[in-house]
């Protein structure tokens, strides 16, 4: 825990090295959340709903997915950025020395331009909270609470698997996009709305609709299922596999090098 | 193979381009499979609002389908933050004054380099999605073009749209110049611009005041004029006058980009790099 | 005390031509090449030993290095170092080992040295009182003192490699592994840091591995040689022998009078090569074991017009040469 401070400490530092490029990256994280919520803007110009969710409602879930997805993306964005270290044997590096290399690499890059995302989150969710018409009850807001740190973990747990998989591609594999950014991307409207094909897989193979979807149903009261409620902690088991896959990547790639 | 001078650092960096994306086929693969998935999970997104309320559609189904697998097959294309980095460390660290010792048109050059480079990226990457669209079932598929005339007008808009992004983008290689970090213009142009040309939403879904404004823009030349020429959802007079505007784009942003351009060496020139 | 014996590894490289037709197709099948990084190395290192492991770029440097630092296991083969296998006991065997790579760096670009200093203490836990003496103590030697609280960006590259080396001594370690310690320095910080490696190894007891191209390093630091080459040991002993062995040769640069007759005209006797001439100057290489030095002279310089003359020995640089050459590597 010490270290983890020392390196916030030490990447805080390195950033304010550079004010006007981090706070110009910063409001462009912002800017560039803030499009994608223009876009739901301009359908809902049109349309009153979507499968029975409204504007506001819709927003409260962008915020849920876009919050997750920036605590993620800040604090684990050394997996995220992984085949740049394999690549210039920054990873070599960190296995000359004596700590467990998923520390390392979470100490390794610490991005804080990307709260500009988590910015945009917040202002998206007190705009949306007060609208929304969910009732605040305390099993409201822990809900709320464990669906966006459920939620990091996930994405957490994506990038985890990423690395891993780079371990053999040496290379970034653009397919782990589709759940990364386009879990942030489409996450923004209830899963549900993709059909059920969809929300099958997002249930069962790569968790997301876990702590975006099923909880999100008992937030608007359309659901009472305490399972629902506590869909998150079942998303964490998601973490396991992803570890595994990075526990693979790692053998092989201390018994090829490069 | 094509022996004009003009065309020979076109082809060439083109080579160069192709080749290096070629080492890497898993990415190429993924690449296709990602922006496969994307474009499904759009057009899923579509039908849930087609039928939440279908006479709020401002285009056809179909239309919209094939806006969907256009925009997708032809990101690498189009995309405005796809910005060559090379070309700002050179601005930055005041390597362009080695630039300007060769006897070489400098906006000529990284222009063609900036479209060399997309489209060797895009035509790995396009066919695949196109040929599968083609075969999904209506009206989730990619249609035929509605008339030859049609298709022809759709490849020219193409490659002026193509253009146009290309001379935008130089645009803000210039403005760094200026600015020095290129960072500030990069994030509104990016952010704003792929918004603002109809890469999220198609520029029919807008409001009709912004629609108007964003159409008479640069942004509404780009590929969001092709698309929807292909698919009939534009055609006659609209069509012509928005051709026409296109062009009127590029000439204004190429002068515009040239005359900054030579202003801004010279003072390079007078601070000696 | 590292014991490496009958290592081997083997690597699988895609293959590839060029043209774009290859390049296509490529995509869909992979030709694949054997390449025998290490093949049945064995050598034995005893503590306190400072060691220059050459051999040209390809040739096994640095897969030994990584299978030594852990980093790879190898297809067969053991190594114990202090009792450990590198790559089966992993961290507990690199918080005994220091890796300096030359080309890449373990400091923070941004922030002052020392700041990468405190982060690498946490790393390894060090205990506070001993990092305080440790770092004072390297300070002084490496005569880091300003330095420390500069951002590594401002640095000198010369200042730059005392730091990494620094940074790697600072949880004291048994053996260091360096690579290229002193690649892109000028001569005054090269003299620096190899001062410093030898004080290292002199004070601390360290075991010092050296991979480098730049044989005044060897010179100036090590006794003992391994030469490495396509994935084989070809050579491991004292660097004085193995110059002694070659010491036979010289090399007689004459100047003489431009326009006049050249020395390298004639024809040679026995045991006398011709290596270069040009307008005004000789060279040759004398075999002494064939013809004495002074024979030779006296050959080269009658009836010349002589204005120089030099005799030198062979350097570690061409000594390398002369051994690749031998060796064909």
């Amino acid at each position: 825990m010490k270290l983890y401070l020392r390196y916030l400490a030490i990447h805080f530092k390195s950033q304010m090295q550079y004010k006007t490029s981090f706070f110009l990256t910063l409001i462009g994280q912002f800017l560039t959340a803030f499009s994608t919520f223009l876009g739901i803007w301009v359908m809902f110009t049109r349309f009153s709903s979507v499968k029975g969710f409204t504007y506001p409602e819709v927003s409260l879930c962008y915020a849920v997915v876009l919050m997750s997805f920036s605590l993620a993306e800040t604090f684990f964005r050394g997996f995220d950025t992984f085949p740049r270290m394999i690549g210039n044997g920054e990873f070599d590096r960190i296995l000359v020395r004596p700590r467990s290399p998923v520390f390392q690499v979470l100490g390794a890059k610490i991005d804080f331009t990307r709260l500009g995302r988590l910015l945009q989150a917040a202002v998206i969710f007190a705009w949306a909270i007060p609208r929304s018409g969910v009732v605040w009850t305390a099993a409201n807001v822990v809900t709320l609470c464990g669906m966006i740190l459920a939620g990091s973990l996930v994405f957490a747990g994506l990038f985890l698997l990423y690395a891993g998989i780079c371990f053999f591609t040496l290379d970034g594999l653009e397919v782990m996009n589709i759940f990364t950014d386009g879990g942030r991307e489409f996450g923004r409207y209830p899963l549900s709305v993709y059909g059920d094909a969809v929300l099958r897989f997002l249930t069962f193979v790569v968790p997301l609709a876990l702590f975006l979807y099923y909880p999100f149903l008992t937030l608007l009261g359309r659901s009472e299922s305490l399972l629902w409620r506590i869909c998150p902690l079942f998303a964490l088991l998601f973490l396991i596999p992803c570890y595994a896959v990075w526990r693979i990547g790692l053998l092989h790639y201390r018994s090829t090098g490069s | 193979m094509i022996r004009s001078p003009r065309l020979r650092p076109y082809i060439s960096f083109f080579r160069l381009r192709f080749l290096g994306g070629m080492q890497y086929r898993v990415a190429a693969f993924a690449g296709i499979l990602t922006q496969f998935a994307w474009g499904a999970m759009n057009l899923l997104l579509y039908t849930a609002f087609y039928e939440a309320d279908p006479t709020a559609f401002p285009m056809g189904f179909e239309q919209i389908s094939a806006y969907v697998w256009f925009n997708q097959a032809f990101l690498t294309m189009f995309m405005l933050w796809f910005l060559d980095a090379d070309i700002f460390a050179a601005i930055r660290d005041g390597n362009v004054a080695y630039e300007l010792v060769r006897p070489l048109d400098l906006y000529r050059m990284w222009f063609v380099k900036n479209l060399a480079t997309r489209t060797a990226k895009v035509v790995l990457r396009c066919l695949p999605i196109l040929v599968v669209a083609v075969f999904l079932p209506a009206p989730y598929g990619l249609t035929l073009p509605v008339s030859l005339g049609a298709f022809l007008l759709f490849l020219l808009t193409m490659m002026l749209a193509l253009v146009l992004v290309v001379a935008f983008c130089m645009l803000i290689y210039i403005v760094t110049f200026y600015t020095m970090n290129p960072l500030g213009v990069r994030i509104i142009a990016t952010s704003m611009g792929e918004f603002l040309c109809g890469a999220l939403i198609p520029i029919p879904f807008m409001p009709d005041g912004l629609r108007r404004v964003v159409e008479l823009s640069p942004f509404g030349a780009m590929q969001n004029l092709p698309f929807r020429i292909y698919s009939g959802h534009l055609s006659g007079a609209e069509m012509w006058w928005r051709i026409l505007l296109q062009v009127f784009w590029i000439a204004a942003l190429i002068l515009f980009g040239r005359l900054l351009m030579a202003h801004a060496l010279r003072r390079v020139a007078v601070q000696g790099g | 005390m590292i014991e490496v014996s009958h290592l081997h590894k083997t690597f699988r490289v895609a293959r590839r031509n060029a043209g774009i037709g290859e390049a296509v197709r490529a995509l869909f099948r992979r030709e694949y090449t054997e390449i025998h990084a290490l093949d049945d190395i064995s050598f034995r290192i005893a503590d306190g030993e400072m060691v220059g492991y050459i051999g040209p770029n390809g040739a096994g440097k640095s897969s030994s290095i990584k299978v030594m630092s852990g980093i790879l296991t190898p297809d067969s083969g053991s190594c114990v170092i202090d009792g450990c296998v590198p790559w089966r006991d992993r961290r507990a065997h690199v918080a005994n080992i220091g890796v300096v790579f030359g080309q890449r760096s373990q400091l923070w670009w941004d922030v002052p040295v020392i700041d990468s200093f405190d982060l690498i203490r946490d790393i390894y836990r060090v205990a506070e009182h001993q990092y305080h003496t440790d770092l004072d103590e390297l300070c002084d030697l490496l005569d880091l003192g300003e330095i420390l609280r500069t951002p590594t960006r401002q640095l000198s590259l010369g200042q730059r490699m005392r730091c990494e080396i620094a940074a790697s001594l600072i949880h004291r370690p048994r053996i260091i592994f360096l690579d290229e310690p002193t690649i892109g320095l000028d001569a005054v910080s090269k003299l620096a840091v190899r001062e410093f490696i030898r004080r290292i190894n002199r004070e601390r007891g360290t075991t010092v591995i050296l991979t480098t191209h730049d044989m005044q390093d060897i010179e100036a630091l090590t006794e003992r040689i391994i030469l490495i080459g396509r994935g084989k040991i070809l050579l491991d002993g004292a660097l004085d022998a193995l110059k002694a062995k070659h010491s036979a040769l010289r090399r007689i640069t004459v100047r003489f009078a431009p326009g006049t007759p050249s020395p390298a005209a004639r024809p040679l006797p026995d045991g006398i090569t011709l290596l270069s001439a040009d307008e005004g100057r000789a060279e040759f290489g004398v075999d002494t074991a064939r013809l004495s030095v002074s024979a030779a002279i006296e050959c080269l310089t009658r009836d010349i017009d002589v204005r120089d003359l030099a005799v030198t020995g062979q350097s570690t640089e061409e000594l390398v040469v002369s051994l690749y050459e031998e060796f064909r590597i």
